[in-house]
């Protein structure tokens, strides 16, 4: 089969992390060094050509899924969005499992903590009517409904959930994504669970931890800011301490 | 691990403080001209109500304050959690409200050697 | 020794912020138990503040001073960015906070010397 973009003659030291069952160790290999190569390509290359028992995830490798999201030289990002050119200082990478998530194994992780908090941050919508009631009257310029969409473009990748420090130290930390969905329900008029939303976002785990670092928004690939979200989640929350509002 | 609670004594003593910050940043810019005594500071202070009233409440917002923030740092960085924490944490607040009160105490109504 | 998901300045503003907190949590109950000697032993008191006119320690209060005005700074950073509604130019007010605590910071130090 002919080679559709041809190798630039340089190769690539690439320590790509290593784990099955218990501790881990990064595993060196020289990978031939392409123009328009992602991370990913790298990380195929190493599965096709150099060692076929690395384990990674990837789907729809052209930056909708969300799926190969790695670290990559200590930043998470999604490796199909990552061009070599652009990360690679002298020929090095390093790509390693993402980050405040257990490993199964090699490049892929258990992503169930990521989606229990989803669930545990009360993010999930409940429905106020039927099918039998009318549509609710939503229009787009109403300011929750802007709210709710400058948050809703979330895939739950979980590259912010790896970037944020609190989520690092605090196990409880509910972690940005799962706030941030909380959020765009809290503006939803539609949705009727507010008030178990509110209790679980103000609990040990919720939205007060964020010490707004922003590493979230830094890395989001969508270019989400879950620091706003979780800000807002805590204006509501503060209101509905001291009486005011809903 | 903040929850509401806690958070909001935060903010609400970290917002107390301001103008109290404020006014002893500019107090300390004042007084430290031409040196420092205790007869000076005690000069200004002794028998007044008002700096007791100030520094009185100074002490109070930045024992809860301080006590608060190590206590998220102790536990972030240091994993330290549940009633070990707890303890720490309200050590730090009162050694912090029992040393302040004395020495808002000592400049003001204490009556010093002098 | 940063990691490189942390080099950015909106985490620095967070260490920064913590940092200060930290050293302001340590000094104070030493700044309370040095002025309660007003009451109990006020010599020492005296002869510990002359210790202040030595320059290195002007230099550890133009510190403090520093830490105290850089973690209000941005602790009215933080609140602005919690309760106010949201502005991009976060990083402009980090920036700004540092630069008011270094005035304010120096204001004292030049009054101090």
């Amino acid at each position: 089969m002919g080679e559709t973009v041809p190798e630039t003659g340089e190769f690539l030291e690439v320590s790509i992390w290593r784990q099955q069952n218990g501790d881990g160790h990064f595993e060196s290999f020289q990978v031939p060094r392409r123009d328009n190569q992602t991370i990913l390509d790298v990380v195929a290359w190493v599965q096709q050509q150099a060692d076929p028992t690395l384990s990674y995830r990837f789907a729809c490798r052209v930056g909708m899924c969300g799926s190969c999201a790695m670290m990559v030289n200590g930043a998470p990002r999604w490796t199909c969005r990552t061009h070599v050119q652009k990360v690679a200082e002298d020929n090095r990478l390093e790509i390693a499992p993402l980050r405040n998530l257990p490993v199964i194994k090699d490049l892929a992780v258990d992503m169930d903590p990521f989606f229990d908090k989803w669930v545990a941050a009360e993010a999930v919508f409940e429905p106020s009517q039927t099918r039998d009631d009318p549509m609710a009257p939503i229009t787009p310029e109403d300011p929750m409904r802007i709210a709710a969409s400058d948050a809703i473009e979330c895939i739950n990748c979980a590259v912010c959930y790896a970037a944020c420090d609190v989520v690092a130290a605090n196990p409880d930390y509910l972690g940005p994504a799962a706030l941030n969905r909380a959020w765009s329900l809290v503006n939803d008029s539609r949705d009727d669970g507010q008030d178990a939303r509110l209790k679980a976002v103000s609990a040990e785990g919720g939205c007060h931890n964020c010490h707004a670092q922003q590493g979230c928004a830094r890395y989001c690939p969508n270019e989400l800011n879950p620091t706003v979200s979780i800000s807002g989640l805590k204006r509501v929350t503060a209101k509905s301490l001291l009486g005011w509002g809903r | 691990m903040l929850n509401l609670h806690l958070y909001m004594a935060q903010r609400l003593t970290a917002l107390i403080m301001v103008p109290l910050t404020i006014g002893h940043l500019a107090v300390m810019i004042y007084a430290v001209q031409d040196g420092l005594s205790v007869a000076e500071i005690l000069a200004r202070t002794q028998g007044s109500l008002a700096w007791f009233l100030f520094y009185g409440s100074f002490v109070v917002a930045v024992s809860i304050h301080a006590a608060i923030g190590m206590r998220v740092i102790l536990f972030e960085w240091l994993g330290i959690k549940g009633a070990v924490l707890s303890a720490i944490s309200w050590g730090l607040c009162l050694l912090l409200l029992g040393l302040g009160a004395r020495a808002v105490w000592a400049v003001t109504f204490a009556g010093a050697g002098i | 020794m940063i990691r490189p998901h942390r080099s950015h300045a909106l985490w620095y503003a967070f260490i920064l912020h913590r940092v200060a907190g930290i050293a302001l949590a340590l000094f104070l109950p030493v700044h309370f138990y040095m002025l309660a000697l007003a009451l109990t032993d006020p010599a020492q008191l005296d002869g510990f503040l002359a210790f202040t006119d030595l320059f290195i320690v002007k230099c550890a209060e133009f510190g403090l001073v520093f830490l105290l005005a850089v973690h209000m700074f941005g602790g009215l950073r933080l609140m602005a960015l919690e309760f106010l509604p949201w502005s991009p130019r976060q990083k402009t007010f980090a920036a700004s906070a540092v630069a008011l605590a270094f005035f304010i910071s120096t204001s004292f130090f030049l009054q101090a010397m």
